[in-house]
């Protein structure tokens, strides 16, 4: 009897640490969600803004049609791998992010450009926009270190693996020199 | 992880009931003078939850009218509105703060709100010209760590129980010494216990006196800690602690004092709106740390995490730790590359005062036209002639 009673409060608070853990973990795995579908939101607003600065950027650039052509054909290609997995969506999102910036360096050369208000506005979404995705990339890297964290270490491991909770991949781009000052050369 | 920055509030809750101790204490003694303990401590009570009641629920609204605070859309100043944006991102905030600019050529900025989801930041229109993109984003960063660790809310209930002692204390003060007076009359015509009665008196006397400089320093300790634990975070939002510290540079030199804040709202901005120059590191009077250490700390940061800034803070403070060892991961973050001042065109200082002024007068319903001779006409809302003439040049315009 006395024996019994000991078992069943056992069992009672095993389940409920069960409980508290499995929740800890969903609210992770939410938090990973969330931070991705943000990330989503600035990369699909990203899409959106180039077409009207390449637009806007023609009439000045004459000599730097292969430039902008790259920046629409990497804009073009990230928007077609939108839906593939986050290390080949990493990749070609970091090759439109290096085209953008090679784009935005040599605008330095077009001071008619640069003084229309319409690009201004235009950059300084365009420069938001970047800032706003290694931002959220920051968070959601963040957010899947304490998601990977919880899955693998002990005791919240077991109710990880016994729910079906899977590690998520990191958002990494491999560009050094992302937040680096772009390099402005003069001679054409 | 920075989540677990929280766990540090557990020594501002320490504090905090320190404080409503002696909310209580003072309660009591007020019952002395009413020969009714009981009676105080209700009346204590009861203006204490009465007044937090109101500083829960309106104290956002109440604080952003007195500073005069306007509130701006994207459209108003886009700049801002995506740092604000950006700042929300970085550190996971749900939603988007609204955004405030107040007219006054001081430079400060603070944040309000009970809860994250119903958050505010206010800037100066000062502040707002003042700082290129970067700085400006370590101190919204600044700002969104206060909401995010929830200081606004705790330095809020903090400021009302200080109020609510000083009130006390002050009436009750007086209370004591009419009740006295009376009292002791009493005690003399009935005979015998006037003495004991009367050293209660002085003690409470004397307590009414000390207890709102105990709640001020235990108010003022509360409120420096929350400073630097808002600095280590807006450096690891930013991952770009030099932004934060070249603002802080800018706020630090000016010597303008905003003409809105008062001694109850003062531990609500990034600086010390009250601040004099030159101010000593031990200050015990000051509800901020002096700015020049805070840049010191920031700019020996190694990387951005919490860990960089406690080493940082340690080498200050002769081995002493800021922030709690839960909350710091072995793990090192680094810093963001340099940027250099208008790289992507951005708006140099004439460029960005020009840019805030535009807003201001827009804010207050003024009418911008600009004549061909390069004039800009303000036009007041008041205006009601369909056409304008410029006073530079003399051509008409339609308002």
């Amino acid at each position: 009897m006395v024996a019994g009673i000991i078992i069943g409060i056992i069992v009672g608070v095993l389940l409920i640490i069960f409980l508290i853990i499995y929740n800890g973990l969903v609210r992770r795995r939410n938090q990973v969600k969330n931070a991705w579908a943000q990330i989503d939101v600035q990369l699909k607003r990203r899409y959106d803004l180039i077409p009207n600065l390449v637009e806007t950027a023609k009439g000045y650039m004459k000599h730097e049609r292969e430039t902008l052509e790259s920046v629409t054909k990497a804009r073009n290609l990230a928007q077609q791998l939108s839906s593939a997995g986050a290390g080949e969506r990493a990749k070609a999102e970091g090759e439109l992010s290096s085209v953008l910036s090679r784009l935005l360096a040599v605008v330095e050369n077009y001071p008619d450009l640069k003084a229309n208000q319409n690009f201004l506005a235009l950059q300084e979404e365009l420069a938001s926009t970047e800032n706003k995705i290694s931002f959220s990339r920051q968070y959601y890297n963040d957010s899947v270190l304490r998601y990977n964290n919880q899955t693998q270490m002990f005791p919240s491991n077991i109710v990880a693996s016994m729910t079906g909770f899977k590690a998520s991949e990191f958002f990494e781009v491999t560009l050094a020199a992302e937040r680096e000052a772009p390099k402005v050369s003069f001679t054409q | 992880m920075w989540e677990q920055i929280r766990s540090n509030q557990i020594r501002s809750v320490v504090l905090t009931i320190g404080m409503g101790a002696l909310l209580i204490l003072i309660g009591y003694f007020l019952g002395l003078a009413f020969d009714n303990a009981i009676a105080g401590l209700v009346i204590a009570i009861l203006v204490w939850a009465v007044l937090s009641l109101v500083g829960y629920f309106q104290g956002d609204s109440i604080l952003l009218s007195m500073s005069r605070a306007k509130k701006i859309k994207r459209d108003d100043h886009p700049r801002l509105y995506n740092v604000v944006e950006e700042m929300k991102i970085a550190s996971g905030l749900e939603k988007m703060p609204n955004i405030y600019i107040i007219d006054d050529p001081a430079l400060n900025a603070f944040a309000t709100g009970r809860d994250p989801n119903r958050a505010s930041v206010a800037i100066t229109s000062g502040l707002l010209q003042k700082l290129n993109r970067d700085e400006l984003q370590g101190v919204i960063a600044h700002e969104i760590s206060h909401i995010k660790n929830r200081d606004v809310l705790l330095m809020a209930m903090c400021s009302i129980l200080l109020g609510t002692i000083v009130l006390l204390a002050w009436y009750g003060s007086r209370f004591l010494i009419f009740g006295s007076m009376t009292g002791s009359r009493r005690s003399s015509s009935s005979g015998g216990g006037g003495g004991a009665q009367l050293i209660i008196l002085v003690v409470a006397l004397v307590f009414m006196i000390l207890a709102p400089i105990m709640a001020q320093l235990i108010y003022f300790a509360i409120s420096r800690k929350r400073e630097y634990l808002a600095d280590a975070s807006a450096a690891l939002y930013t991952r770009y602690p030099e932004g934060l510290a070249s603002a802080l540079e800018k706020l630090g030199a000016s010597t303008g004092q905003l003409k809105s804040a008062n001694k109850a709202t003062a531990p609500m901005y990034i600086v010390n709106p009250f601040r004099k120059k030159g101010m000593k590191a031990s200050d015990l009077s000051s509800t901020h740390p002096p700015i020049s250490e805070r840049i010191r700390i920031l700019r020996a940061m190694a990387g951005a995490s919490f860990n960089d800034y406690d080493q940082a803070y340690r080498k200050e403070h002769r081995g002493e730790g800021v922030i709690p060892a839960v909350s710091i991961a072995a793990e090192t973050v680094p810093i963001a590359t340099i940027k250099l001042e208008g790289e992507t065109g951005e708006p140099n200082e004439i460029q960005r005062a020009r840019e805030t002024s535009d807003v201001m007068w827009r804010l207050s319903n003024y009418n911008t036209i600009t004549c061909e001779c390069g004039a800009k006409l303000r036009v007041p809302p008041k205006f009601k002639e369909p056409i304008i003439k410029c006073p530079h040049c003399g051509r008409t315009h339609q308002v």
